[in-house]
């Protein structure tokens, strides 16, 4: 059963469909970050210093390496969902809306990429 | 057709802390955003060894890259104890307004408290800052 007004179906106004998965995947990822940032700042503070060697040492450990990774990719998640937010509350020209979501995506998936490359390659051991 | 609403309408309501609180968790949530530039970066520097590295620590070890940490740690505390409450109200506790006025103090107290605890850890002379 469809809860749309006849008048909201026909204007083509209303529920995209995908309302609910963004709202959803922003609490999933605020419950997830909430161990795993924690854990990030902790973890990284509880370090005896934080010259290369001992972060090296400590990123190519799988756990921290697979925490690291889970955190950059929930992390990266959930700051693209709420600047998304903030656009969409904010800018209402169609351009500049467009424009910023498309760059937004954009540059969040270069951060959480080039982030869990950079912990993959420690982790895996080709530094040079 | 006619214009429709638009979300937020903020003039029209008066003035309360809990708005002060909401709004904050926005600006927090933005600032952090921006931080995830420089965690980027910092994670990149390891990755492309001993020199890299060196080059970014000393950047990040100036008092512009230090004051901007101790910012984010602020910002990451609010958002994190603030960031709770809805998650609460998504659960269907804690509507009533005395309920939502009370847990705004409690975020803000929990803030203060894990902001401490983690400036006290990222620059108390202890070993830990680079």
């Amino acid at each position: 059963m469809s809860l749309r007004t006849p008048l909201g179906r026909v204007l083509g106004k209303g529920s995209a469909g995908h309302g609910a998965g963004h709202w959803w995947a922003q609490r999933v990822t605020s419950v997830a970050l909430v161990p795993l940032a924690l854990w990030f700042a902790i973890s990284l503070a509880m370090l005896p210093s934080l010259d290369y060697v001992t972060l090296s040492t400590w990123m190519s450990g799988t756990w921290t390496a697979v925490l690291l990774i889970l955190f950059v990719v929930a992390v990266a998640h959930h700051s693209h969902a709420g600047l998304q937010v903030v656009v969409e509350d904010y800018l209402h020209g169609t351009f500049a809306k467009f424009a910023s979501l498309l760059g937004l995506l954009f540059a969040h998936l270069v951060l959480a990429a080039a982030a869990v490359f950079a912990v993959l390659r420690v982790a895996f051991g080709s530094v040079a | 057709m006619r214009e429709r609403p638009l979300s937020p309408h903020l003039s029209v309501y008066r003035f309360q802390y809990t708005m002060a609180l909401s709004i904050l968790h926005r600006i927090s949530g933005v600032a952090l955003s921006l931080g995830l530039i420089p965690l980027t970066y910092w994670l990149t520097a390891i990755a492309a060894g001993p020199s890299a590295y060196d080059r970014a620590a000393s950047l990040l070890a100036s008092w512009p890259a230090k004051l901007c940490l101790g910012g984010w740690i602020c910002a990451f505390a609010y958002h994190l104890a603030a960031g709770v409450r809805p998650l609460c109200w998504d659960s269907g506790f804690g509507f009533e307004r005395v309920q939502a006025r009370a847990s705004g103090r409690i975020a803000v107290m929990a803030a203060l408290l894990v902001a401490l605890a983690l400036l006290w850890l990222a620059f108390a002379p202890h070993g830990t800052s680079a």
